[in-house]
């Protein structure tokens, strides 16, 4: 059993046109069997934040391709994209690198 | 300049097979700390290595190019976003060197507010536009927000190219250089206080407004949108670099822009100016060069360090905004690259490196081409003047010929269509048409056809889409009257003009 998790989920570049225009959010992921990782974060995203035109900001279970993303400061591609286990107080970035967002 | 070559192709060699992702990699250049970023396929950075990189490149990128002279003018344009916000902080970080490795231009910033044509409301594009003013503010450099409603004030003489005058006293770089460091022993102190010059043009009349809207709600697909806004932001850009003596231009377009630019432009018919549209320097303005030095970075790059070292950039929507994928040419090209580029880490670096090696080829007569021969919005060497056997002109013929069951002119037009002349078919087909009836009056409204013919293929498709012509900014049509008038004056004259000796 995981413990529930607390998450800095940061916006950028056009992304948080999604999310109501706020960039910063503060999250609390609820404690589950196994532990949290990146392509459950991103199915919870979709369930609980994404306000609207989910398929601007995901494709398939992953993110769009041409959205940036940056766990801790380190490209996610280093760290096992969607398999990345995630601790408690990680900051995850999503920046948009699209032209227009 | 060659040593940097040859640091990056030795990365290049050192690439594994298979990149493994592990969670502790290191560096691949100081190969002691952690990678924070993956640049190429297997490539991964550490910070500081990375900063470093990307701080290169772009005095690399302007050192190789050695188009930007000591004491230039040059203008930034700044459109908020992530690449043309690095390009400013690059420009900053240069100018802050010491002695030998600074960079000795003189910049200014622009930004063009084009909130009107995607339909911002005033509040939105105020806060834009403030957040704007407080980085610019901070660069300490002179700086322009022009809002795109002041296309509807600006002078005909925009639209005419002008040759840069040969001048023989300033030709090579290195003489530049040596007359700057001669220059500026003498006179030191004689540094200009740049900031003194502040400018800000952000008020329009409320019908300039309105205007600028019915513009854009003429044009009927995202595509002639989009490609319309570039043409009249590139516009306003060229005036306010000619006004206050810019004689450069920097772009922040990235090597992704680019690669999406590349292939959309194909798509839009503007193959035969690809060479000026996305090479390093563009001289399609003749006075006012346009340099791209942002072109050598991916967006990714660009993101991780706008996000990393803090370069402060403003999120501005424009007409591409939320958008579906097949929302416009240009997105459905932007869409299909990145989503190879997800596949095929090499498919933007691979488009770019062929944009690199196009070369727009001269027309022979370019020493003395006149302004007729220049497209009147993009100002690119029209490309209609081809072989009669070309998909152009089968194109056009078509067209004719579909129009003419329309109009029920038949036979008249027919016999225009056929009877062209190989290159000025278009111009005297309209010709005929108007001015056979005796109508060459000074105040008649454009028609598609009088524009058409002053235009290049692509513009023309633009044009067409169009559903008025009389939205067009009057400086657009005001030169394209005096541009038909005289090629008309030139047409009744030229027989008693002496052949040329060829």
């Amino acid at each position: 059993m995981a413990a529930p998790l607390g998450l800095h989920l940061e916006f950028g570049g056009g992304a948080e046109l999604l999310f109501d225009g706020v960039k910063n959010h503060h999250v609390a992921l609820p404690g589950q069997s196994d532990p949290w990782d990146m392509k459950q974060l991103l199915a919870w995203i979709r369930g609980n934040m994404l306000k609207e035109r989910p398929e601007l900001f995901m494709q398939g279970d992953t993110v769009r391709p041409g959205i940036l993303v940056l766990i801790n400061d380190a490209d996610w591609e280093l760290m096992g994209e969607l398999e990345y286990q995630l601790q408690d107080q990680d900051n995850v970035v999503f920046i948009s690198t699209l032209h227009g967002g | 300049m060659c040593q940097v070559e040859e640091d990056y192709n030795g990365l290049e060699c050192k690439q594994e097979k298979i990149p493994v992702p592990t969670l502790d990699r290191k560096c691949v250049k100081c190969k002691e700390g952690t990678a924070a970023l993956i640049i190429r396929v297997s490539d991964a950075f550490c910070r500081s290595c990375f900063k470093e990189y990307f701080i290169h490149k772009f005095r690399a990128m302007l050192g190789k190019n050695r188009v930007i002279f000591p004491q230039e003018k040059v203008l930034l344009a700044v459109s908020g976003g992530a690449a043309s916000c690095s390009m400013l902080s690059q420009v900053i970080e240069g100018l802050s060197r010491d002695a030998p490795k600074k960079l000795r231009f003189l910049p200014g910033i622009i930004y063009i507010d084009d909130g009107g044509a995607c339909g911002r409301s005033q509040e939105e594009r105020q806060r834009s536009v403030d957040q704007l003013k407080s980085i610019f503010t901070h660069t300490g450099f002179p700086y322009f927000i022009v809002p795109l409603e002041q296309v509807f004030v600006l002078p005909s003489s925009v639209l005419v190219p002008v040759t840069p005058d040969p001048d023989p006293s300033s030709p090579s770089y290195k003489h530049a250089v040596d007359q700057y460091i001669r220059e500026h022993k003498l006179a030191e102190e004689d540094e200009p206080s740049a900031a003194a010059r502040l400018r800000v043009e952000d008020s329009y009349p409320p019908e300039h407004k309105l205007a600028l809207e019915s513009l854009f709600s003429s044009l009927n697909t995202l595509t002639a949108k989009e490609d319309m806004l570039h043409t009249l932001r590139q516009h306003l850009i060229l005036h306010v670099a000619r006004e206050n003596g810019f004689s450069k231009v920097m772009m922040g377009e990235s090597c992704s822009r680019l690669a999406v630019k590349l292939l959309s432009n194909i798509a839009l018919g503007r193959g035969a100016a690809l060479a000026s549209d996305t090479g390093f320097s563009d001289p399609r303005f003749g006075d006012v060069g346009i340099v791209r030095p942002m072109r050598d970075y991916s967006s990714k790059e660009i993101a991780a360090y706008c996000r990393m070292f803090d370069v402060p950039s403003v999120f501005i929507p424009g007409l591409e905004t939320r958008t579906p994928d097949k929302a416009s040419v240009q997105r459905l090209t932007e869409a299909f690259i990145t989503n190879l580029q997800a596949e095929f880490p090499s498919t933007v670096s691979t488009i770019y490196r062929t944009s690199e090696k196009l070369h727009t080829v001269k027309p022979s007569e370019s020493e003395h081409s006149e302004p007729a021969s220049r497209c009147l919005l993009c100002v690119c060497a029209l490309d209609t003047c081809v072989d009669k056997a070309s998909a152009f002109h089968a194109t056009l013929l078509s067209e004719q010929l579909s129009q003419i069951k329309l109009q029920d002119v038949s036979h008249d037009a027919l016999r225009c269509a056929e009877t062209q002349d190989a290159s000025h078919d278009a111009l005297r087909c309209t010709e005929t048409q108007c001015c056979g009836t005796g109508g060459c009056s000074s105040n008649r409204v454009p028609a598609h056809q009088d524009l058409k013919t002053l235009l290049c293929y692509s513009c023309r498709l633009t044009i067409k889409d169009m559903g008025s012509v009389a939205t067009l900014p009057a400086y657009i049509t005001a030169e394209a009257e005096r541009r038909r008038k005289r090629s008309l004056m030139k047409k009744e004259i030229s027989e008693y003009l002496l052949e040329d000796a060829d």
